[in-house]
């Protein structure tokens, strides 16, 4: 499998911020990769260097095999972009927006135009400032699945859809997927993430700090565990990554390091055990580790 | 629910006794954002007036030569079309009649912007939701914009009194007033307009093209008559502040057509701001079409600046035809005065006074053109930093082909509004068609070259884009004031304006509109070479 995008050691300073502090990234092609981090993490600017539009300070970065900054135009004729703020003008239908941008990357699949106007119930004759705020998300989606393009970059495209145009939005996702199209998937939605996404990365003040399946990083995670014992529970508390214990009569309840659940259940059972239930890690959890435990990131980051 | 509705409708209905709240807090939003462009503005516009008496006096020394020239000043229609009548050979006569004019309507210019600024601007962006989302009344942002365009005028007022006052304190204050006086009229004017559409550029436009229709109306009046008693006079609020008589035994009643134009105007204002949706305007957005045309970068720039270039092109046919209708009076002036002769000449640079008078519309229409090509130009910065640039040029569309369409219209527009400007020029004065094309055409070179240097800004960086505004601002004040300022050569030398030949009448020299195209070409060429370097504006 070849890679879609790549990106290593990319960095780029706005005067003294320094927006991409050597961030990495790897989407093979045919995947849908999520694309986390918290606000002021550097998706966009990640996304505005892969599209061209800010040429990195130092890192190497190639989309389709391809140089963003010198190639940009001819890289263009095969990405759709979504920016997480669509502007539209205010004197231009959005019919017309969409079609602009379809010839603008080289040709529009009619019958999908209409068919995702109808799906995404858009009506194309209503003029910019008239649009809320989701309506303009849908112009640019709209635009973005009717074109016949190999890789979509989609920086936040759900915010201001309501519920069941997200589902709209998943199921065109999957399908574009199935085309064989890869996507770049920035989102703070995680249950879209989770739902959607083969891999993800997510960074943090520039920084790559997870890179991989879902199922990788939950391995790098913790796992809750609730159990009704049989007989008193005995010495979880000293068991290696073990947390939040909370005993409670013979009721337990505990966070345990995904590659230490084995100890925790031998001890489990030899209390004797009535009732398990073990949730794997939430993708929300992962995001949180990364997101709060201000100083275990910043033990990373160095 | 129903009970609040009810609550809600009740308090339009009234007034309500709440519409007010926040004013103060948006009015000190308004200066804190405006805390460099009020004093800029107010400062020019008081520099400009208050640098008259010392020019005016180096050149006119003794009353008897101010009398003189005053003499054949009322009697030549042409002059009095440009600048209004005189009333006084007094210094501060002199400066009323030379600077009122242009004061009142850059007075005006300043004022309507502010006040669109910070209605319709704020409304079009979707920020006045959150604002009015607080504790803000309903009229409190327009009283708002209006106030802070009050304290625009009002300083300016002040500067104009203060700075007058050695010339007589009466007169100054007159003219202080009725300056401001202008400038709150357009301010109310603008507040109405902004509220009958949705766009921003669109409200700044029409008010604009009304400040226009003032001068055009104050220049038809006053061509015809000697006092500014002409009816067309009367009906410009511009002609207003020359019927103030500053410096002249003042009519002080004048100022009270001032205050009922802001009054009537005012009102009117608030009426349509206590009726109307936040964000919505009076004049409703038709639907359009579901499938588009337009499929390349240039169409999109054409689509977005069509109407511009129609407003452009009325616009200058409009004036060249005023203009050209004045000219025949150019001719009444008596040929043995030096003076007014010697004034003209500067201006037009060469003898034969009506190729002289013709010379200075072209001239005058050219400078004009410099901010046409400005502001088609800073299209560019305007869709950069509004992030519809973004998307466009995520698409196979290069920076060079995006931008080659703007600057296609900034620079081909210039030539059609100036062959529109001359062609009007010709059908209001009835003959000499080509040499009166000429006139006008050659003035291209010296506009694209600061529309090149528009380019280059944009092209190094965003935010140095606006500072375009500032040359194409100066290259004006230099060519309409410079003249009678008997500014000295390398002053003058600074405006691309001041290199090129004289016409018609004067020779036609193709060194200095080959060299000026050669530099609107490098400024350009560099421009975009920098625009393909540097990052897009985020």
């Amino acid at each position: 499998m070849t890679k879609a995008i790549t990106v290593s050691g990319l960095h780029k300073s706005f005067g003294k911020t320094h927006a991409l502090d050597g961030l990495d990234l790897n989407v093979e092609t045919g995947e849908v990769h999520g694309f986390l981090g918290p606000n002021g993490a550097g998706k966009s600017t990640t996304i505005r260097v892969l599209l061209g539009l800010l040429r990195a300070d130092a890192g190497a970065a190639q989309v389709l095999g391809r140089d963003p900054w010198s190639d940009a135009v001819e890289l263009h004729r095969q990405i759709a972009y979504v920016p997480g703020d669509v502007t539209l003008w205010r004197n231009l239908s959005g019919g017309e927006v969409i079609d602009l941008y379809g010839r603008l990357r080289g040709g529009l699949d009619k019958a999908r135009r209409a068919d995702l106007i109808e799906r995404f119930e858009l009506d194309p004759t209503k003029k910019g400032r008239t649009y809320s705020k989701g309506n303009r998300q849908k112009v640019a989606l709209v635009a973005a699945f009717a074109s016949d393009v190999d890789l979509l970059i989609l920086d936040e495209p759900t915010s201001g859809l309501d519920p069941l145009m997200e589902e709209v939005f998943q199921r065109c996702v999957e399908e574009e997927r199935d085309r064989g199209r890869t996507i770049l998937l920035s989102s703070h939605i995680l249950s879209e993430v989770e739902e959607l996404c083969d891999r993800v990365s997510i960074i943090r003040k520039g920084v790559t700090v997870e890179s991989g399946s879902l199922a990788d990083l939950r391995h790098l995670t913790r796992t809750s565990v609730t159990a009704e014992l049989a007989g008193e529970p005995n010495g979880l508390g000293r068991l290696p990554g073990v947390h939040d214990l909370d005993i409670q009569g013979r009721r337990v309840r505990l966070q345990v390091e995904s590659d230490k659940l084995d100890a925790v259940l031998r001890s489990l059972t030899e209390s004797g055990v009535r009732s398990l239930t073990s949730t794997p890690p939430t993708l929300e959890e992962l995001f949180m580790r990364h997101y709060q435990d201000e100083v275990a990131a910043e033990a990373m980051s160095r | 629910m129903t009970a609040v509705a009810t609550n809600t409708k009740f308090a339009v209905r009234t007034g309500g006794s709440r519409q007010l709240a926040g004013t103060g807090a948006l009015l000190r939003l308004a200066l804190r954002r405006d805390r460099v462009m009020i004093p800029l503005w107010v400062g020019v516009i008081a520099l400009m007036v208050l640098s008259m008496p010392g020019s005016l006096e180096s050149v006119y020394s003794t009353a008897a030569e101010r009398a003189d020239v005053v003499r054949q000043l009322a009697t030549n229609s042409s002059l009095r079309a440009t600048y209004g009548p005189v009333f006084s050979d007094s210094i501060g006569g002199l400066v009323a009649w030379r600077i009122g004019v242009f004061a009142g309507v850059l007075a005006g210019v300043m004022s309507l912007f502010i006040v669109v600024r910070h209605t319709r601007d704020e409304e079009e962006s979707g920020r006045q939701e959150m604002v009015s989302a607080g504790m803000v009344g309903r009229r409190a942002p327009l009283t708002a914009a209006l106030l802070a365009a009050f304290v625009a005028n009002a300083a300016l007022a002040l500067l104009i009194t203060g700075g007058l006052a050695g010339q007589g304190s009466s007169g100054a204050l007159a003219l202080g007033l009725g300056t401001a006086g202008v400038g709150m009229v357009f301010a109310t004017m603008a507040a109405i307009v902004a509220q009958l559409t949705e766009s921003a550029r669109l409200a700044k436009g029409l008010t604009g093209g009304l400040l226009g229709a003032a001068f055009v109306l104050r220049a038809a009046g006053d061509s015809a008559s000697e006092d500014g008693s002409h009816v067309l006079t009367w009906l410009s609020p511009i002609g207003w502040l020359e019927n103030l008589r500053s410096f002249a035994d003042e009519r002080w009643w004048v100022l009270l057509l001032f205050v009922a134009a802001v009054a009537v105007q005012g009102v009117a204002a608030y009426e349509l701001t206590g009726r109307r949706d936040v964000g919505m305007s009076f004049l409703p957005t038709r639907p359009g079409p579901a499938v588009g045309r337009l499929g390349t970068a240039g169409a999109l720039a054409w689509r977005l600046q069509r109407g511009s270039v129609l407003g452009w092109s009325l616009g200058f046919f409009a004036a060249g035809a005023a203009f050209g209708g004045i000219t025949k009076g150019a001719t009444d002036l008596v040929g043995d005065n030096e003076r007014t002769r010697d004034i003209i000449e500067r201006m037009g640079g060469q003898s034969g006074i009506t190729d002289a008078f013709l010379a200075t519309m072209a001239g005058m229409l050219g400078m004009v053109a410099a901010l046409y090509i400005v502001q088609s130009v800073l299209r560019l910065h305007g869709e950069e930093t509004s992030q519809r640039a973004e998307p466009v040029l995520a698409n196979a569309v290069g920076r060079l082909r995006w931008a080659s369409g703007h600057l296609l219209i900034a620079f081909g527009g210039s030539v059609l509004i100036m062959l529109l400007g001359g062609l009007g020029l010709a059908a209001g004065y009835g003959q000499d068609l080509g040499p009166i094309l000429g006139a006008c055409l050659v003035q291209l070179p010296a506009i694209w070259t600061i529309g090149g240097l528009a380019v280059l800004l944009h092209g190094v960086s965003p935010q140095a884009a606006l500072g375009a505004w500032g040359v194409a601002g100066a290259a004006l004040l230099l060519g309409w004031i410079g003249p009678a300022l008997e500014l000295p050569e390398p002053v003058m030398d600074l405006s691309p304006f001041g290199h090129l030949p004289k016409l018609p009448g004067g020779d036609m020299t193709w060194t200095p509109v080959l060299i000026l195209t050669a530099i609107a070409a490098a400024l350009v060429t560099a421009g975009l070479a920098a625009l393909r370097r540097r990052d897009m504006s985020t």
